[in-house]
């Protein structure tokens, strides 16, 4: 069966299958010796050492001829284990059913860089599909010495190797290894994460010899999920555990200096855990916990009030004395151009700060046990968390065992990654097994934040009405200001409310295009952070890290330069453009939206209710999206209905079509989301942006009519990513419809009703 | 002061030792062991804990559990199985509707509540009954799609 497999749940049905197999009892604890276990290739023989350079870390043939495929990644909700499942069916000859993908667990998969920048299948599955490749190789070296005959002339069909030209000649992968290591090396680049790469001495499949890649196959996982049959990370329990909850300061940057426990000494097992900066109650039941971090006397230490009037941000932005400055790319001599220009275009626009505001705040749960510690997280890196626990508890990596298990939805660095170390921190402290789960006001209140920002564009216009100049900045917070996952202590709250050395990043980034000017310049700033130790404004990764900001500015002023020209907004970048696939990829989204040709804004449009269309395009990593956005503005209400969406998107070779799909819908609604509402608000002290309320998302009521699709395949190209590129052009394409229908340009994020009313008055 | 609280749950009679204040929502999770309804905000803004109480939909995550008293209380585990799904159980599969899936229980649980009493709803009755119930990942498309057809399975 291929679905997606949880080595907890596995424990469970653990039965004995198999001579030398290893028992493991029901409910039995889960060491790091024991694994996965039963009916599992590796229950059998010396397993070799679980490395990147090894095929077994990846593959396994089981006794019953399953193969399992363990992967260093995870999924966060767009069914990945579905095309990774794909990937290594396809290269092995088995059935796609005959595979199950492990994702996560630090026991069973090397560090393939967690969920992270849409690499789930453009490198991940790059690594997968290479190592079932040359399994199928030594599968078949061994099938050719038990056969008598050359392993190229041999054929697999469903995991059964026969000899082309007499068919009774065969043997079963199952026969051949079930139930037993490779023990084969892999050439190791040496690296971890996203960019490990091992490929063995085989060569993957030609495209033209899938035929599962390419199929739309549904998720497994929908079913146990309707059904209540699924252990989030929130549900899992174990013996003597406790439950954790934190206590955060109302002025941030205050620690506390007083604490009684006799507060909350009513609570069953209520204990405080308080080091510094870093204060947590347990107590044996939930309700207790809650209760007991809200009852408990703290006194905090006076600090001034960190942050400036919301109303001053942008303001900060653009006075504060950059921290960093970088130029990606330039040509020809932009400031000259500029000088002799006839015309000049500029214009400036700005993005909040946005929470990732998960659907449930983060959970882990954590237990240490004889030295060994066990941590179950939503964490979309659970190899980085096993690093960090191990700097946060002065733990050998070694002794901690993380097992990714499906988390209340994860876009990035969340609170996932802070809740594993408080939780671990809490259980070292207290001595046994604590199930931490943030309260809503912590998920929303003091994530990492995606970065506030201000984009400036200009471009120089000669006499004849040609651009010759183009040039883009950025200045903003810093999109590593703590860093993508909680590897590292000085980047937790637990390491900084305790009191570490900190180090904060600089990062941003510029426009994803191939828009060719003679004279063009890209570059960005970072500013320091308000605060610098346990800010609930800290900033790093969220969704498309900085691609949105970017993108809602620089494809915003592409349309302005467009309508400035009288030129219609696709015709104006295909001049342009100089890249064939981005070209088509304009093509197919005007084709498929039935884009009549003219400039913006849209002619004679009266009344209160106007409708605009408009388009934004960009590139990800090898990925290309074009948006087309229609869209219904109430002029006196100022609200905006997004209707409908037409999005071409090109990744390279599509694994899954149907999957590829949901995955951008997801994406296009949830920009919506964060084009439309999303702000997070605070005031001297601290967020106030801590709950539905007062950090808005889209409504149902809100939901697009339509959302079409112009998937263009590329199956000679390696596959691209799709969890994050779609969202990247949306803003702007929303934006450039809103100018189309009303003629006013909106430059600030987000689009809310006051706002939009405001522009239009 | 905790006291003792007899719960009908799923059809089963269950005895839980809770402070009376304490949300319904950690009775199920916590004493029961009924993991499907989950706490989002405890604030009654998300919908993630919903289960019926007597038919309607209700948030655990703001209902005392002294309140509950005789009332029969379905969780997502109690409206339909694999064997004998509920109609927005096998409309959620078709459409294959969840990402993260933590939202669930607000969706189905509130639509199933709906759709109970209302027949043949229209597209804007359907989104006005599942108004202010939470989804981050954006399936609000498919969850439409899902909730049509399970209406249009319930004739």
């Amino acid at each position: 069966m291929t679905k997606m497999e949880k080595p907890t749940t596995l424990s469970r049905r653990a039965v004995l299958m198999g001579a030398g197999a290893l028992v493991v009892s029901v409910g039995a604890p889960l060491g790091l010796d024991t694994l996965l276990g039963i009916n599992e290739a590796y229950a059998q023989g010396a397993k070799p050492p679980l490395t990147p350079d090894q095929l077994s870390s990846y593959i396994a043939v089981n006794a019953d001829g399953t193969v399992s495929a363990f992967f260093g990644k995870m999924d966060m909700g767009h069914g990945l284990f579905v095309a990774i499942g794909q990937i290594v069916a396809d290269e092995l000859d088995v059935p796609f059913k005959a595979v199950k993908v492990h994702m996560g667990d630090t026991a069973t998969s090397v560090n393939q860089g967690g969920a992270s920048g849409s690499t789930g299948i453009q490198n991940g599955g790059k690594q997968m599909r290479m190592a079932a490749a040359e399994a199928r190789r030594v599968l078949l070296e061994m099938a050719a010495a038990k056969l008598g005959t050359p392993a190229d002339q041999l054929i697999v069909i469903d995991g059964v190797v026969s000899a082309a030209f007499n068919r009774d000649k065969k043997t079963t992968y199952a026969e051949l290894i079930g139930g037993k290591y490779f023990n084969v090396e892999l050439a190791w680049n040496k690296e971890f994460g996203n960019t490990l790469y091992a490929p063995g001495k085989a060569q993957p499949k030609k495209p033209s010899e899938y035929k599962i890649v390419g199929k739309p196959i549904k998720r497994e996982d929908v079913a146990p999920k309707v059904f209540a049959q699924e252990d989030y990370c929130t549900d899992v329990k174990v013996p003597g555990m406790v439950h954790g909850r934190m206590i955060r300061p109302a002025v941030a940057g205050s620690v506390p200096v007083k604490v009684d426990e006799s507060s909350i000494k009513e609570f069953p097992g209520a204990q405080v855990v308080w080091d510094k900066g870093f204060l947590g109650v347990v107590a044996n039941k939930e309700w207790d916990a809650i209760q007991a971090a809200q009852k408990l006397k703290v006194e905090w230490s006076k600090v001034d009030p960190p942050f400036p009037d919301q109303n001053a941000l942008y303001d900060h932005i653009r006075k504060t004395v950059a921290r960093k400055r970088q130029v990606e790319k330039e040509n020809g001599n932009v400031d000259e151009a500029f000088k002799t220009a006839a015309k000049v275009i500029e214009a400036e626009y700005e993005w909040p700060f946005q929470s990732h505001a998960a659907m449930g705040p983060a959970c882990a749960l954590v237990e240490i046990k004889d030295g060994n510690v066990t941590c179950w997280t939503g964490s979309q890196k659970s190899h980085f968390v096993q690093n960090g626990l191990a700097g946060n508890l002065g733990i050998p990596r070694d002794k901690i065992r993380v097992i990714w298990t499906t988390g209340p939805g994860s876009y990035g660095r969340n609170d996932a990654d802070d809740c594993a170390m408080d939780c671990g921190v809490l259980a070292k402290a207290v001595g046994k097994p604590v199930r931490l789960q943030y309260m809503r006001e912590q998920g929303t209140g003091w994530d990492p934040k995606g970065p506030a920002s201000i984009h400036r564009a200009r471009a120089a216009i000669d006499a004849n009405g040609n651009v010759t100049a183009y040039e883009f900045s950025s200045k903003g917070f810093s999109r590593v200001d703590v860093n993508t996952s909680g590897n590292n202590p000085i980047d937790t709250l637990a390491g900084q409310t305790r009191g570490i050395e900190l180090k904060s990043g600089d990062g941003f980034g510029v426009p994803a295009e191939s828009y060719a000017f003679d004279n063009k310049r890209t570059s960005w700033e970072t500013i320091p952070p308000f605060l610098d130790r346990a800010s609930p404004l800290r900033t790093s990764h969220l969704r498309d890290p900085v691609g949105p900001q970017i993108h809602f500015a620089s494809e915003s002023f592409m349309d302005e330069v467009a309508a400035a020209l009288k030129v219609d907004p696709i015709e104006f970048r295909l001049r342009h453009i100089k890249d064939a696939r981005d070209t088509a990829l304009l093509k197919a989204a005007a084709q498929k939206f039935g884009w009549d040709t003219r400039p913006s804004p849209r002619p004679n449009q009266t009344g209160s209710k106007v409708s605009g269309r408009g388009l934004a395009y960009a590139q990800r990593n090898g990925t290309r999206v074009a948006v087309i956005a229609e869209v219904d503005i109430d002029r006196t209400s100022g609200r905006i209905f997004a209707k409908r969406f037409v999005v071409a998107h090109d990744c390279g070779q599509i694994i899954n079509p149907d999957g590829l799909e949901k995955c951008i819908e997801g994406n296009i609604v949830q920009g919506i989301s964060r084009t439309l509402w999303e702000e997070v608000k605070f005031d001297n002290k601290s967020v106030t942006s801590v709950d539905w309320q007062t950090y808005p998302i889209l409504d149902i009521t809100e939901t697009p009519e339509k959302i079409e699709f112009a998937l263009i395949d590329h199956p000679e190209l390696p596959p691209t990513g799709a969890g994050e590129p779609s969202m990247r052009p949306l803003t702007a394409a929303i934006a450039n419809a809103i100018f189309d229908a009303t003629g006013v340009r909106i430059r600030r994020v987000p689009f809310s009703p006051d706002r939009v009313k405001q522009a239009l008055s | 002061m905790t006291q003792k609280f007899t719960l009908n749950v799923n059809g089963k009679t269950h005895t839980v030792d809770a402070d009376p204040d304490m949300p319904l929502l950690y009775a199920l999770r916590d004493d029961i062991g009924l993991n499907n309804p989950k706490f989002g905000c405890g604030l009654a803004q998300c919908g993630a804990c919903t289960v019926h109480m007597d038919g309607q939909a209700i948030r655990s995550c703001i209902t005392p559990v002294s309140s509950v008293g005789d009332a029969k209380v379905v969780t997502l585990a109690g409206l339909g199985t694999p064997e004998k799904p509920h109609p927005l159980q096998t409309a959620y599969i078709e459409e294959q509707v969840p990402q993260c899936g933590y939202c669930i229980n607000g969706w189905i649980m509130t639509a199933a509540s709906f759709l109970a009493t209302k027949k043949k709803p229209t597209e804007a009755e359907i989104k006005s009954a599942l108004e202010g119930i939470k989804c981050r990942c954006g399936t609000h498309v498919s969850i439409l799609k899902a909730v049509k057809r399970a209406a249009a399975m319930m004739g």
